[in-house]
C-alpha cells in the first residue's frame, strides 16, 4: 500500500447506503411488512424500518470500511486476483494442516454423537465423496468428459446384489469383486471411445450411462427388472446386524449381549466407508505425484505432446478410465448395502449430472474441492426438504453463479514445487 | 542400410486426398550430424516431419530408423491395413494386429526419435520440472504398487528423474524457471523448454521444427550453441525445419531442399549456396532462364 493519506469518499459510501436499502425495502417489504391476517392484511412499517436501517448502516460502515487502507488490503487479499494454476514454493507446508487430523477425529466420533437420521446423510455425502473422486479422476485430471459415470455406480451397487442373489457372496468379497467388475467395464468402454474428444465422447459415455440402466431395467430374469433387489447387509466377523441372524450365524447384538438396535448397522457401514473413502483419499494424492497422474494430467493439456513423448494415449486413458470407474463401483457397493434394495431408478442421468457438477463445482482436479463439494451437494437438499421442489432449479443457479465467479471450483489446483538441485545424467 | 546413417527415407509419397503433398521423396540423415530441411513455404518440410516421427501415415515408401540398437520401420509400428496373406500366417497376423491395437507415433519416439513442434506444445499449466518428468515416463518406476507404498527404489528412481530434469534444464538455461508454469515462460524460454523435454526422451536423434521462429538474433545465436551441444556432447542427430538461412548454413552439416513435394537438391551448405535449382526455387525464374549466381 503507498503512504499517501487515503481520503474517504462519504458521498459514495452515503449513495451506497441509500441503494442497499431500497433493496432492502423491496426484498423485505413484501415479507416483512405485511402479515396476513385471516384475508386481510396488517401492514407494520416499523419492523421493516428497522431492518432497513440496520441494512443501511452496514453498507455504510462496510463502505466507508473498504475506502481505509486496512480495507483496501482486506478487499486485495480476498478478491480472486489470480485464478489460475499456480506452483507452492518447494516445501511449502499448509497453514491449515491440522484440520486433517481434526477431521479424521471428528468423523470417527461422528456415529457415537449422532442420531441415526445425521449418520444416514453422512453415509450418503461419504458415497458422493467417492463418487466425486473417481469422476474427478477421469474428468479432472486425464480431461476426459464422461457423462456417463452413473453406469459404474450402479455396476457396483447391482454386482452386489447380483452377487448376493445368484453366488451367494457378501458384502466382503463383492467389495473387491464389484469394483474390478466396474473397471473391466470402465476398459470395456474406454477402448472403442478413445481417439474421440470432448463432446463426442461425452454423448457416447452419455449412452453407456442409459445402456446400463435399460439393461438392469428389462434382463428381468436376472435383475428382476424394476422390482429391484435385495443387498445383503455387511459382516462383523461372521457376525450379522439383522435382529434375527441367518442360519449358521450370530446376530451382532447377541453376541455382545446388548439389545438390538437398527443403528449398529449404520455405524458399522459408516466406519467401513470412512476407512475406505480415506484410503481412497491416500491412493489419489500419491497417484497425483506419480508417473501415472502425470501422464493423465499431462494427456488434458496436450495429447499430441504427449504421443510425441513415448506415452501410450491408449493405455494412459484406458488407465484413467479404469481406475476412476473401479472407485465408483465401490461407491455402488456402498449405496447398495447402505438402502439394502437396489433398483435401476436410482441410475439415472440425474445422479451422472450430480456426480459431474460435484467435480466441476469442487474444482477440476482438486480433492479437497471435490469433498467439500460433495457434501454441500448431498447434504444441502436434505437440510433444506421443504424445497425439495426447488432443488434442481438451485443447482441450476448454483452452477450458473459458480461459473462467473469461480469458473475453476471452489478449490483451485496448486502444483508442488520441488528443491533446486544439482543436474546429472546417467 | 549403412551403419553411418541413422535414417533413411525412401520413396516417401504422402497424399491428402488429391494433393500429394509429397512425391518421392528420398534422403538419408548421417549419424551424428546436424542436418536441416529447408525449403519454400508449402514445399512439404512439416508434412515430412510429421511422416518421419508418425504423426502422418504415410501413403508410400519407407522410413527406416536406425537406433537404440535395433532398425524400426516407422510405417510398420503405425499400423497397416491386414493383407491377404497375414490371415495365413499367424505371426504376421498377431504382429499386424498388435501394431494396430497399440501402435502409433509414441513407438516411434520409443524407438529413439523425439520430436518439436512448430507451435510449441507444451504442458502449459503444469510446472516447468513436471513438464520435463513426463517426458521420462518411459524411464520412471511406473509400478502403482511401489508408487503407492512410495518405496525405496520408487524414491530412488524419482530423484534420478528429477536429477535429469535439473540437468536438461541447466543446458537450456531455464534452472530458475524450475517451479514455474510452463504457460507463463516467455516465447524463447518456451522453445527451449520444448526442446529440453525432447532431450528427455533420450532419443538418438531429434527432430526440431522451426526451433529459431520468433526468436531474436541473440537468443538465435544461443540456440545454435545449443544444438552444437546436443550434437557434440550428447551423440545427438539433429534434424532441423528452419528458414533462418544464416542459421541454417551456418551449423548444418548437411541440407535437404525441398520444393513442391519433391527433393530438388542435397549436399553440404557450400553445395546448397550456389545450386541454381535452390535459388529458382527461393526466388522464382523464368521458363528456360539459366540462373546463376
Amino acid at each position: 500500500m503507498s503512504q499517501a493519506v487515503v481520503s474517504i469518499n462519504y458521498k459514495k459510501s452515503v449513495i451506497d447506503a441509500v441503494i442497499a436499502g431500497l433493496l432492502a425495502l423491496i426484498v423485505f417489504g413484501p415479507i416483512v411488512g405485511i402479515v396476513l391476517d385471516g384475508y386481510d392484511f396488517n401492514a407494520e412499517p416499523e419492523r421493516l424500518m428497522w431492518i432497513v436501517l440496520t441494512v443501511m448502516a452496514g453498507r455504510l460502515a462496510a463502505s466507508v470500511f473498504f475506502q481505509t487502507s486496512k480495507g483496501a488490503a482486506f478487499l486485495y487479499k480476498h478478491s480472486s486476483k489470480e485464478e489460475g494454476v499456480h506452483v507452492l514454493p518447494p516445501g511449502h507446508k499448509s497453514k491449515l494442516r491440522w484440520i486433517i487430523p481434526l477431521t479424521i477425529v471428528i468423523a470417527l466420533l461422528v456415529p457415537f454423537i449422532a442420531s441415526k437420521y445425521i449418520l444416514t446423510v453422512v453415509i450418503l455425502g461419504l458415497i458422493y465423496v467417492l463418487l466425486g473422486l473417481g469422476l474427478n479422476i477421469v474428468v479432472g485430471l486425464a480431461g476426459l468428459l464422461d457423462l456417463g459415470f452413473v453406469g459404474f455406480y450402479a455396476i457396483g451397487a447391482y454386482g452386489l446384489a447380483l452377487g448376493y442373489e445368484h453366488l451367494g457372496l457378501g458384502f466382503w468379497s463383492m467389495l473387491p469383486i464389484s469394483a474390478i467388475i466396474a473397471a473391466i467395464f470402465g476398459a470395456i468402454l474406454g477402448f472403442p471411445v478413445l481417439r474421440m474428444h470432448g463432446d463426442y465422447l461425452a454423448i457416447v459415455t452419455l449412452g453407456f450411462g442409459e445402456i446400463i440402466r435399460l439393461v438392469l431395467t428389462n434382463w428381468t430374469e436376472v435383475t428382476q427388472g424394476p422390482n429391484g433387489m435385495n443387498a445383503p447387509l455387511p459382516t462383523f466377523f461372521g457376525m450379522e446386524f439383522k435382529r434375527r441372524a441367518s442360519e449358521g450365524h450370530v446376530p451382532f447384538h447377541e453376541f455382545f449381549g446388548i439389545p438390538y438396535s437398527s443403528v449398529y448397522k449404520y455405524i458399522f457401514i459408516y466406519l467401513v466407508l470412512l476407512l475406505v473413502v480415506l484410503g481412497v483419499l491416500y491412493v489419489k494424492k500419491r497417484l497425483t505425484k506419480m508417473p501415472i497422474g502425470r501422464a493423465w494430467e499431462a494427456l488434458r493439456e496436450d495429447e499430441i505432446a504427449c504421443r510425441s513423448l513415448g506415452l501410450n494415449h491408449v493405455l494412459v486413458k484406458l488407465s484413467a478410465f479404469m481406475i476412476g470407474a473401479s472407485t465408483g463401483g465401490l461407491a455402488g457397493v456402498f449405496f447398495a448395502t447402505y438402502q439394502g434394495f437396489v433398483n435401476p431408478s436410482s441410475f439415472t442421468f440425474f445422479e451422472s449430472a450430480l456426480i459431474l457438477a460435484i467435480v466441476v463445482l469442487g474444482g477440476m482436479g482438486s480433492t479437497l474441492g471435490v469433498v467439500i463439494a460433495a457434501f454441500v451437494l448431498t447434504v444441502a437438499p436434505e437440510l433444506l426438504r421443504e424445497f425439495a421442489d426447488y432443488r434442481v432449479l438451485a443447482f441450476g443457479m448454483l452452477m450458473v453463479l459458480m461459473m462467473i465467479w469461480k469458473p475453476r471450483g471452489l478449490v483451485r489446483m496448486t502444483r508442488t514445487g520441488v528443491e533446486q538441485r544439482e543436474g546429472n545424467v546417467k | 542400410m549403412s551403419q553411418d546413417s541413422i535414417l533413411k527415407v525412401d520413396n516417401l509419397v504422402m497424399h491428402f486426398g488429391g494433393i500429394k503433398a509429397l512425391n518421392d521423396v528420398n534422403f538419408e540423415i548421417k549419424r551424428g550430424s546436424v542436418s536441416a530441411l529447408i525449403g519454400p513455404n508449402g514445399a512439404g518440410k512439416t508434412t515430412v516431419f510429421n511422416c518421419l516421427t508418425g504423426f502422418y501415415k504415410a501413403t508410400g515408401g519407407n522410413i527406416m530408423l536406425d537406433a537404440c540398437g535395433k532398425t524400426t520401420s516407422v510405417i510398420q509400428v503405425l499400423g497397416e491395413p491386414f493383407q491377404a496373406s497375414d490371415f495365413l500366417n499367424p505371426v504376421a497376423f498377431a504382429k499386424r494386429l498388435k501394431y494396430k491395437m497399440f501402435g502409433g507415433s509414441h513407438l516411434v519416439n520409443r524407438a529413439g526419435l523425439s520430436r518439436t513442434f512448430q507451435n510449441i506444445r507444451l504442458f502449459k499449466e503444469m510446472s516447468v520440472v513436471e513438464n520435463l518428468l513426463v517426458a521420462q515416463h518411459m524411464r520412471a518406476n511406473r509400478s502403482l504398487i511401489a508408487g503407492i507404498l512410495n518405496t525405496k527404489a520408487y524414491k530412488k528412481s524419482e530423484e534420478e528423474a528429477l536429477e535429469r530434469a535439473f540437468y536438461w534444464l541447466g543446458v537450456v538455461d531455464l534452472k530458475d524457471f524450475a517451479n514455474r508454469l510452463a504457460g507463463e515462460l516467455s516465447y524463447g524460454q518456451q522453445r527451449r523448454l520444448e526442446i529440453a523435454r525432447a532431450m528427455c526422451t533420450n532419443p538418438e536423434i531429434v527432430c526440431l521444427d522451426e526451433p529459431a521462429a520468433g526468436l531474436n538474433p541473440s537468443e538465435t545465436e544461443a540456440l545454435t550453441k545449443m544444438i552444437r551441444v546436443l550434437r557434440d556432447q550428447h551423440n545427438t542427430t539433429v534434424l532441423l525445419i528452419e528458414h533462418d538461412m544464416g542459421m541454417v548454413m551456418n551449423i548444418s552439416d548437411y541440407i535437404v531442399v525441398l520444393d513442391h513435394g519433391e527433393v530438388i537438391a542435397k549436399g553440404g551448405p557450400e553445395d546448397i549456396k550456389s545450386n541454381p535449382k535452390v535459388i529458382a526455387a527461393y526466388l522464382g525464374a523464368e521458363e528456360g532462364e539459366e540462373v546463376t549466381l
